[in-house]
Parts: C-alpha cells; sequence; structure tokens
C-alpha cells in the first residue's frame, strides 16, 4: 500500500517535533514526534486519558504546547487561538458535531465565513448554496438538499454535512476526533467512504478513534499513545491488532 | 423520507400562523364591527399609528431572542429615553433632543449588555434587574410629573407629521422593518446572531466573536427602545414615566406570535411587525366591541395565551 503522496514540496503538511504539554504539574504529553505528509490518513490511538486529544487541541490552537515546535509546510507556527490555526488551513471536525441545529445545510458550511456579494456585503445565498450542493455531490453526502435543516437530517448526514465543511476550507490538514463515534454500523461505513475521498484531495488527514476495526481500515499509519506517552508509530500494513492492542494496553 | 415531509410542512404551517391568525381576527372583527367603524380608514390607519413604538421594540426584540437572550427592560428604557430627549429638548433643538434619547437607550442596552457577554450572567436577571431600576430612575427624573415636548419640528418629525401624505409614525415603522429585516436575514451581522443563539459553541469555534453579538443584540434592544420612547414623546407631545410600561407583554407576544423561537436560532421581522399589528388590532376590536377594560385584558390575555400556544408547538415532539 503507498503511504505518501509528496504534495509541490518535500516537507511535511504538519510536522510535531518534541511537543511537551503540562497543565501545572500534570504532564499530559510528553515528547511526541509525528509528521503527516499530504494525502496520508494517520490514525491516533490510545486508552482514555492517553492524550490524543490534548495533541488535537495543540495542533488546532486551542492549547500551546509547554516547548517542542509545530511546523506547516516546513515553516514553524505558534497558534494563538483556534481561528489563527483556521487560517493556516487546519480544519476540525469535532465529536460533538458543532453545527447550528435550526439552520440550513449551506448556512453551516458557511457558518462565521459566509459569502456576500454587492455593495451593502449582503449575503450571497444563491452563491453559498451553490458551492454546498457542488461539494456533498461531490463527496457524496447524500442529503435531501443543500437547503434541509440540520434537524431534520440522521447522525451520519450530520457528520457528512460537518466533514464537508471542514474539507472545503481545509487547505492542508484535517483533524477527525471521533468522527463516528455516535453513528450507527451503515452511517459509520459512509462516513468512512468520504474520509477515503478526502485522500484524493491531498489533504493530510489525522484521525482518533476508539475502533481499531475502523483505524486499520481506513488509516495509513497508526500511532499509539499511553499515559502521555509515545509508545510507536506503525504502518498499517505492516502491523496487525494484537501489536496495536499491546502498545496501547502495555501487556503482552 | 415521508416522515421528514410531513415534519417539515407542520413547520411552515407554524411559520404561517401569524398570517392566518392575522386574516382571522380581522375578518371577525370586520364581520362583527362593521358598524362600529372598525373597517373606516381612519380606524384602520390609526391602529397602525399606535403600534409604531410597539413595532419598533419588537424589531430590537427579535435579534434579542435570536441570539439566546432575553430583554425585560426595554419598557423602562422607552420611559428614561423619552423623558431624557424631552428634559433636553426644553433648552436645546431637536437634534440634540434625538441624541439624547438615542444615546440613553443605547447606553442602558451597552450596559446590559456588558453584564450579560462579558461578566456572563444570565440576561433574564440582568434585564430584570435593570427594568426595575430604569424603572425607578425615569420616576425620579422629573418627580412623577411628565414633562411636555412644544418642539414642533420634533413632534411632527416623530408624531403628528407626514410626507407625501404618510404620516411620520407609518414612515418609521416602515423604515425600521426594512432595516431590520434586512440586517437580520442578509447580513452576516443577522446570520451571527442566529448562529449564536442557535448554537453558541459551534459560533464560537466557526470564528464569530460571541460576546460582541451578545453585546450587539442588547444595544439594538436598547436602541429601538429608545426610538419608540422618542415615537411615544412625539405623537403624546409629551413624556411620562409610564411610557413603555405596558407594552412588555404586548411586545413579547407580538414577537413570539410572529414565528420567533423563545431560545433563539431562528425568527422574523416581518413576523414580528404582523405580529404586532395583529396585537393593536385585538386592542382596538375589543374596545370597539364595547368590553370593560379588565374584560380586555382577560380576553386579550387568553388569545395571546393560544396564539403563543399555536405557535411554540414544536413539530418535532
Amino acid at each position: 500500500m503507498k503511504t505518501t503522496v509528496h504534495g509541490g514540496s518535500d516537507a511535511p503538511v504538519l510536522a510535531l517535533d518534541n511537543i511537551h504539554k503540562a497543565f501545572g504539574g500534570v504532564v499530559a504529553v510528553e515528547d511526541f514526534s509525528l509528521e503527516l505528509r499530504a494525502g496520508e490518513i494517520v490514525a491516533l490511538v490510545g486508552d482514555n486519558g492517553a492524550g490524543k486529544s490534548t495533541l488535537v487541541k495543540m495542533i488546532s490552537g486551542v492549547h500551546a504546547p509547554s516547548s517542542g515546535t509545530i511546523r506547516l509546510d516546513g515553516e514553524a507556527v505558534s497558534f494563538s487561538d483556534a481561528s489563527v490555526a483556521r487560517a493556516h488551513g487546519i480544519e476540525v471536525v469535532y465529536q460533538d458535531l458543532a453545527l447550528a441545529d435550526q439552520q440550513p445545510v449551506y448556512m453551516n458550511m458557511f457558518l462565521g465565513r459566509e459569502t456576500v456579494r454587492g455593495p451593502l456585503n449582503l449575503l450571497d445565498r444563491k452563491a453559498m448554496m451553490r458551492e454546498t450542493q457542488a461539494l456533498v455531490d461531490e463527496l457524496d453526502v447524500r442529503i435531501p438538499s443543500a437547503k434541509a435543516i440540520i434537524r431534520d437530517l440522521s447522525g451520519g448526514q450530520r457528520q457528512g454535512v460537518a466533514i464537508a465543511r471542514a474539507t472545503h476550507w481545509a487547505r492542508k490538514l484535517i483533524l477527525l476526533d471521533e468522527p463516528t463515534a455516535a453513528l450507527g454500523v451503515a452511517e459509520t461505513a459512509k462516513v468512512e467512504d468520504i474520509v477515503r475521498t478526502l485522500r484524493e484531495r491531498n489533504i493530510a488527514i489525522l484521525i482518533i478513534s476508539h475502533s481499531l476495526d475502523q483505524v486499520f481500515r481506513l488509516s495509513d499509519r497508526i500511532c499509539v499513545l499511553r499515559r502521555g506517552i509515545q509508545i510507536g508509530v506503525r504502518e498499517t500494513a505492516k502491523t496487525d491488532k494484537n501489536e496495536i492492542v499491546s502498545m496501547i494496553t502495555g501487556v503482552g | 423520507m415521508d416522515w421528514l415531509r410531513s415534519a417539515r410542512q407542520t413547520f411552515d404551517l407554524q411559520q404561517y400562523v401569524v398570517y392566518l391568525g392575522f386574516l382571522a381576527i380581522f375578518l371577525f372583527f370586520a364581520i362583527t364591527l362593521s358598524d362600529d367603524g372598525f373597517l373606516t380608514t381612519r380606524n384602520l390607519s390609526n391602529i397602525v399609528l399606535q403600534t409604531a413604538p410597539a413595532t419598533i421594540m419588537a424589531i430590537g426584540f427579535v435579534f434579542v431572542l435570536s441570539a439566546g437572550e432575553i430583554d425585560l427592560s426595554f419598557g423602562s428604557i422607552v420611559a428614561v429615553s423619552a423623558l431624557s430627549g424631552a428634559v433636553v429638548m426644553q433648552d436645546y433643538p431637536m437634534v440634540a433632543g434625538i441624541a439624547a434619547g438615542l444615546g440613553v437607550g443605547l447606553a442602558i442596552g451597552w450596559f446590559n449588555g456588558f453584564l450579560v457577554a462579558y461578566l456572563r450572567l444570565p440576561s433574564f436577571l440582568v434585564t430584570l434587574a435593570t427594568l426595575g431600576l430604569f424603572a425607578g430612575v425615569a420616576r425620579s427624573m422629573t418627580d412623577l410629573r411628565s414633562i411636555p415636548v412644544i418642539n414642533d419640528a420634533f413632534t411632527g418629525f416623530f408624531g403628528s407629521g407626514s410626507l407625501f401624505g404618510i404620516p411620520s409614525l407609518i414612515l418609521w415603522t416602515i423604515g425600521a422593518v426594512v432595516v431590520g429585516h434586512v440586517v437580520y436575514r442578509e447580513t452576516r451581522f443577522g446570520a451571527h446572531v442566529i448562529a449564536t443563539g442557535d448554537n453558541a459553541g459551534a459560533a464560537q469555534v466557526s470564528g464569530i466573536k460571541v460576546p460582541r453579538i451578545r453585546l450587539a443584540v442588547l444595544m439594538i434592544s436598547g436602541g429601538c427602545a429608545g426610538l419608540a420612547g422618542l415615537l411615544y414623546a412625539g405623537r403624546l407631545q409629551a413624556a411620562r414615566y409610564t411610557l413603555g410600561e405596558s407594552d412588555l407583554m404586548t411586545v413579547i407576544a407580538a414577537v413570539i406570535v410572529g414565528g420567533t423561537a423563545l431560545n433563539g436560532g431562528k425568527g422574523s421581522v416581518i413576523g414580528a411587525l404582523v405580529g404586532s399589528l395583529l396585537m393593536g388590532m385585538l386592542n382596538n376590536g375589543l374596545i370597539l366591541m364595547g368590553l370593560s377594560v379588565s374584560d380586555q385584558m382577560i380576553v386579550r390575555g387568553l388569545i395571546i395565551l393560544i396564539a403563543v400556544a399555536i405557535s411554540l408547538r414544536d413539530p418535532a415532539r
């Protein structure tokens, strides 16, 4: 299996070097290093409290690392808050679906970044609907229409919308934090299909998942964390569940 | 998908409740009060003139509710603004009076908004407190006396005047509704207000400055109340601490009946206008029917209860 797809430059999309994070005296993440290349899906696994969410929050700019550097396309960056990370082309799909329930799909797609037109900067609903429709068609997110209200959609459709939104705005990297935790079997399969199509758009993806089956279905590499310590990174094709489980639990 | 379609149809029907209700009550009065002058141009235009201040307060209220907040204090703001304008105009020209009235409204709105947005106090409690606080201020400002407004330019501009034969109060109503509707429905600001009320967390992670939105909607409500105060002062040619006192229930009812959600994320400025006209028509019709004041209050309360119950029924449940 092909594990990397190189973009224009050889520098990885995201490089974490010796990232360390402590909250007061409590070490959450210790000495973490990882590189993600364009078109690559890396899974981050580990037990509850292993530090996965803390890592995602550092990459998305919610927390700043205590030490270590984050590089995007080879350039060291520091994010003061989530909007700066977003401006750098990083999008996060949250577990608890950051969607406005009573609004149509297209307004969620453009939430906070609405398209405007004319001298009065009025909302360009037609353009937003058109772009939304094109995107959901391309990603094969099956929703009744771009005008559908989020509340009327199923859990899988909603997660499809959230991923489509991230896809629309992400230029470099999408972080998926337990994207299928709340979904049924068929809906999970659908979301996984969407994630696979993202690979072809040359976007780097970091996915957190508790489902090892899912991790093996989707990822190119698997990175294991245990109590804040990076246990190792394996190529998915060259490992198996037993090895990963023993890395997660530290037993065997 | 059938369940989905039927849910959407119920939803749509709900959006039109206010128009159907308006039509039904209009027809009822038109038939039962045909001999009492309900249908005369004079009476109908009176209804619109009398509801102008409430309509403008309702527009501000749509913004506040849509953002997931509430403003109970606007009635007191009306009185303080009207009195401030009237007092200033005793010695200074109209422009100073207008600036005072609107400025006071915006300032109180800012005060409410600051407490709600940056100290994260619940708007229900903040504005309940400022309702009482500024009702007291209005009473003490002039020792319960009413202040006459004898500035002709002002009373024409805000009250009895007209342009091309259209009364100024109607022009103010149209202007406020058009501006309010466009800002609410067609601007990024309006979209951010609605998103904040729908899911503040989602709005925040999408880069919307949620505290700024909360401050803004309470200032809009304060500004609208200030304008309503000026309209009252212009029409009555006097300002008094009682102005706006009895508008709270009418305005809330108008806005809710007009399709604005009590807990944010959904609203309509046009709906609020129709809701406000409906309340005005109800008032007018009950008076023409010869009901005593206490009977009017009972009937109005019951009708509001029914209307609100219909428009709040969640089709999803």
